[in-house]
């Protein structure tokens, strides 16, 4: 993408203020930063504190072809009460399925504070007409959807079709009522942090709630750069405009110490009013064990097994 | 569902998140109550100690020798004794003396970083994964070099210059020495390497190295005192060379003291270096770039870019992101692994940097440091930015070695580059856009010896560092700076 | 006079700035049979002036413009091989010289190839070391050999964009000054070479003093040298003397190095 992109007509609009500059992105500065924040040393209290965070601001996934409602019930049950042993763990923000598999997780969630999220827009590729993606959005609401998960058309992106990547996001945001929409931008495919920083400005002036990094089916999911670029927008539109957006990374976060490294990026680069799960999601799937161990190891000094936590 | 229902009503979470102290366990480095001077492969006594300390809590950590002239003119007879096999030795056996030491620096690189920090103030995390790393890999460098001289001088017949008398200073203590030592060694000279005053732990660790690397007796003397030493040492009949970083100040006496020797001399003095900030650059890793640029060894650093020349159009933008990064550095205990900006070396220091910052609140700047709380013991400087400061303003012009920043603007890449260059220094100079045409635009425009364009701070063996003007002359770094301890025949 | 013809003597002046003025002081010392000009301490600091101000354009100009400007004082010298004769030790003395031209004039081009360096260091960036002039150059011309001694330092001084102030020969002046008529009638921009004569022993000192002189040559340099250093060091001056006959060297004397860095990233 060598030349600026081409502001859609109507673009700055939902923002109601001027868009903050879009600029460029060093990457190797970038990811300098990266690795630089990543060697925080987080121990003790201060470690016990990020791990039962990361545990609330978890979206628990699964989005797989041979997921069924028995498979969902399960994930739920540790969504609501991720160590059967220690009722102080806290619960995950949501669980994140696709939209045949609301229904199951609804009935199992019902009354226990953890949300229903469910992908839809002809996910994960996004690439089927504007019409089905819609109606997909709107049945995964009326089946009870709190939070949907979009994709962006990558496709139109990269041909540099803006204005078609910024109107599906707001028909979508509209379609999708009350529930609160994440734009994923499927950072791995757009090639530069040039076109991370575009496509994060494009989703905030489209109004996304969130945005997030990735679908987790490609290889190059979450990076702790990408998720820097993300957060690096989403301050600049909120100290343009005042408004928040929360920041979901996704993909690719497996371990506990992982997780901490994403929480001091979002403290560092947007400070505390980002650390709750209204703001911050972590989409995983095989996180919240790691997290477990990690948590049962402060408590009783011994490195854990896997063999002590339940498969799900 | 009622019990989880309650555990959905937890009582609220902190939203405070304070990171746990994380100290570096300071158990690794075992120091001596008392310190010689290593001379000739062994530990001499001085007739006079002086206490060196710890900046971040002023607790004495060993007594370390004064080496009067006697001292000096020893270690000088034994590095010329010395001299003599050490330059015949084949060059190839120099190279693996050298490799050893890249080696043991690298085993041993926990040990030296607490200690360094210990002394110095600067933080563990720079001192682990930038001193260390960049010292150990200086002499793996140049140890390289020491057998391939006639293929960087072709047709020169390069030889040694005899006992290199080096003088290092007190923000990069065992980095300096590397520095320093790597290429003499490598080129066959022996040396004699006077450390800081107030940062001799690292340097007398060193000689530890030279033992288990069993470096010949008399190739490296470490001598410790204060500038009186150092002046013996310049005036030494029996040396060859000089080579000294540190004050423009102190450079220009040992100029003026070696005038009529004909003593090759290489200096790497002051800077007072232009960070300069185009409205098109990518502009949070330019913040990262200034941050890095300025409060990277609570800016203890002679390329540091202390002077923000910023394009007017983005000044007040540039200047709130800069403001909301500082508030999120942490300053304190330099041995804890989060500490981003340490203690000041000393109190000198502390004294000017606090002296030159008053003097740009007088002139009318204006000051801003993020809240922090300093520790009570030891000596501290909060993050600084100056504001509309102008060119003729003392902490524009003058070198605070200090984590002080003034910011000035600019409206053109012409004016950016009068500005930068109206200074009686020429270290080094930053350089952020995303125009490539306008990088190398710059970068031939500007009177500095080492140009950063979209980063700062960068260094590495295979680079030439070094200034123009009152910055100095020679270089260290690279193929170039085997020169300055050769001479050709 | 008698009835031959009286010859047209030459006024051996000062050159600075492109121009041949007489020493503001209206001073001259007679020499080699002529009233050679004697340069006062102001003639030195107008001749600096003019030097920095010819500096940027010079430094600036490509590496192959200042070969060819070079090799075209070559030719210069070339058709008044016969004055240069009659200012030196002969023939032989002027042809070494201009050789001596030619073969500097070569290496404009070259010299960052052979001095500079692409340097591999351990992380994303490209880093590269370039040789650039250092500035205004004072170069004490050495006594003898009138012609070629001096060349010997103008030229690797010059060839790599340096501007220069010359301090002729005291005793023998007028090779600097038939050398200053070649540099004026071939394609060096005006104050790139600045000569004065006079006595060394009053005007070096003032040069060595100067702060806006970047480094002082004092191969020529008799008397008290190290005086010359003292003052050189209070603006941290590159002290230069000549270490080899011929070599890129000798113009990296009056080079510095500057390096640079750039990221390398998507």
């Amino acid at each position: 993408m060598a030349q600026a992109p081409v502001l859609p007509r109507g673009f700055e609009l939902p923002l109601k203020q001027r868009l903050p500059r879009v600029g460029a992105i060093d990457q190797v500065a970038v990811e300098e930063r990266a690795a630089d924040l990543a060697k925080r040393s987080i121990k003790k209290e201060a470690k016990v504190w990020a791990l039962e965070l990361a545990i609330r601001c978890c979206d628990l996934t699964t989005l797989e072809g041979q997921d069924t409602p028995g498979k969902v019930a399960a994930l739920c049950s540790k969504a609501i009460r991720p160590d059967p042993l220690d009722a102080n763990v806290p619960s995950v923000a949501a669980i994140c399925v696709y939209p045949n598999l609301i229904p199951a997780a609804k009935e199992r969630l019902a009354g226990s504070g953890v949300k229903v999220a469910s992908v839809a827009t002809a996910f994960p590729s996004g690439q089927s007409p504007l019409g089905v993606k819609l109606r997909d959005v709107e049945d995964a609401v009326a089946m009870g959807a709190d939070e949907i998960d979009m994709v962006i058309d990558r496709g139109a992106f990269l041909s540099g079709r803006y204005a078609k990547v910024f109107d599906e996001i707001v028909k979508v945001k509209e379609a999708c009522g009350d529930a609160h929409l994440k734009v994923i931008l499927e950072v791995s495919e757009l090639g530069t942090y040039d076109n991370v920083r575009r496509a994060s400005l494009l989703a905030m002036a489209a109004d996304a709630d969130f945005i997030k990094t990735s679908t987790g089916k490609l290889p190059g999911a979450a990076t702790l750069p990408a998720q820097l670029v993300m957060l690096e927008a989403i301050r600049d539109v909120y100290e343009e405009t005042g408004r928040k957006v929360g920041m979901k990374s996704a993909g690719g976060i497996r371990a506990a110490k992982n997780a901490i490294q994403y929480l001091v990026q979002v403290h560092e680069t947007l400070g505390p009013d980002w650390l709750t799960p209204d703001l911050y999601r972590i989409g995983a799937s095989s996180l919240v064990n790691d997290i477990l161990m990690q948590l049962r190891k402060e408590k009783t000094g011994a490195y854990q097994s896997k063999d002590y936590f339940t498969n799900d | 569902m009622t019990d989880l229902q309650k555990r959905g009503d937890r009582s609220p979470v902190p939203t405070d998140w304070t990171y746990a102290p994380a100290p570096e366990s300071t158990d690794i480095v075992r120091l001596q109550e008392r310190y010689g001077l290593y001379v000739g492969g062994e530990w001499l006594e001085t007739k006079d100690q002086f206490t060196t300390i710890a900046p971040r809590d002023e607790s004495p950590l060993a007594e370390v020798g004064q080496a009067s002239e006697a001292d000096v003119q020893n270690a000088v007879a034994a590095a010329r004794e010395a001299f003599k096999s050490w330059s015949k030795l084949p060059a190839t056996e120099r190279a693996k003396y050298l490799f050893r030491i890249a080696r043991i620096l690298a085993e041993r690189s926990r040990e030296f970083a607490v200690l360094e920090s210990l002394n110095g103030g600067k933080p563990i995390k720079e001192s682990r994964d930038v001193d260390l790393p960049l010292a150990a890999a200086h002499f793996f460098y140049y140890a390289g070099w020491a057998d391939k001289l006639e293929y960087a001088y072709p047709n020169r017949s390069p030889k040694p210059l005899g006992v290199a008398g080096q003088i290092i200073p007190w923000n990069f203590p065992l980095l300096m020495l590397a520095w320093k030592i790597a290429p003499a060694l490598a080129c066959g000279n022996t040396v004699v390497l006077k450390p800081a005053e107030t940062t001799p732990l690292t340097a007398l660790l060193f000689a530890d190295v030279c033992r288990q690397a069993e470096v010949p007796p008399g190739v490296v003397n470490i001598v410790t005192g204060d500038g009186s030493t150092g002046a013996h040492l310049v005036r030494s009949e029996g040396i060859g060379k000089v080579a000294f970083t540190g004050s423009t100040e102190v450079g220009k006496a040992i100029q003026r003291e070696l005038a009529g020797r004909d003593i090759s001399l290489t200096l790497e003095l002051g800077g007072k270096a232009a960070n300069i900030v185009f409205e098109d650059c990518a502009l949070d890793q330019a913040v990262e770039g200034i941050v890095n640029g300025i409060y990277f060894n609570q800016g203890h650093v002679c390329c540091a870019g202390s002077r923000l020349l910023v394009q007017e159009s983005i000044h007040d933008q540039l200047v709130r992101k800069l403001k909301r990064r500082m508030s999120t550095l942490r300053v304190g205990d330099p041995l804890d692994k989060n500490t981003d900006v340490g203690a000041i070396n000393s109190k000198a220091q502390l004294d000017r940097i606090t002296e030159l910052v008053q003097a740009g609140t007088d002139e009318g700047a204006e000051l801003y440091q993020p809240p922090c709380r300093l520790p009570e013991k030891g000596w501290w400087f909060a993050p600084t930015v100056f504001t509309n400061v102008a060119q003729s303003h003392r902490i524009a012009q003058e070198e605070i070695f200090g984590p002080v920043l003034s910011v000035l603007t600019f409206r053109t890449p012409d004016e950016a580059v009068e500005k930068a260059n109206n200074t009686m220094y020429g270290l080094s100079a930053g350089i952020w856009t995303e125009k490539g045409s306008r990088i190398l635009w710059m970068a031939d425009r500007l009177r500095a010896g080492v140009v950063w364009g979209n980063t700062f701070n960068r260094f590495d063996p295979a680079s030439p560092f070094g200034g123009y003007k009152e910055s100095g002359f020679g270089r260290e770094g690279g193929r170039h700076g085997l020169e300055a301890y050769l001479r050709f025949e | 006079m008698t009835g031959g013809r009286l010859a047209v003597r030459k006024t051996y002046k000062l050159f600075i700035g492109g121009a041949f003025p007489r020493s503001e002081s209206g001073r001259t010392l007679e020499l080699e049979g002529y009233n050679v000009a004697r340069a006062s301490r102001k003639d030195a600091r107008e001749a600096v002036v003019a030097a920095r101000k010819a500096f940027g354009g010079w430094s600036a100009a490509t590496a192959y413009n200042r070969g060819q400007v070079l090799y075209r004082l070559a030719e210069t010298m070339e058709t008044r091989a016969g004055a240069f004769a009659a200012a030196c030790t002969g023939r032989r003395e002027v042809a070494r010289a201009i050789d001596r031209v030619v073969w500097y004039a070569g290496w404009a081009d070259k010299l960052a190839q052979v001095l500079g360096s692409a340097n591999p260091v351990a992380g994303p960036y490209f880093n590269f070391t370039i040789p650039e002039p250092t500035g205004v150059v004072a170069i004490i011309a050495p006594t003898e050999p009138a012609l070629d001694g001096l060349v010997a330092r103008l030229a690797p001084a010059v060839v790599g964009g340096n501007a220069v102030i010359i301090l002729a020969s005291d005793d023998h002046p007028l090779a600097a000054i038939e050398l200053a008529e070649a540099v004026a009638t071939s394609d060096v921009p005006g104050g790139v070479v600045n000569v004065l004569t006079g006595l060394r022993s009053e005007l070096a000192p003032v040069l060595a003093a100067h702060m806006d002189v970047n480094a002082i040559d004092v191969t020529g340099a008799d008397g008290d040298v190290a005086a010359l250093e003292v003052l050189a060091a209070e603006n941290v001056k590159r002290v230069v003397r000549a270490r080899e006959d011929r070599s890129p060297w000798e113009i990296a004397s009056f080079m510095e190095l500057k390096t640079v860095w750039h990221p390398i990233g998507r």
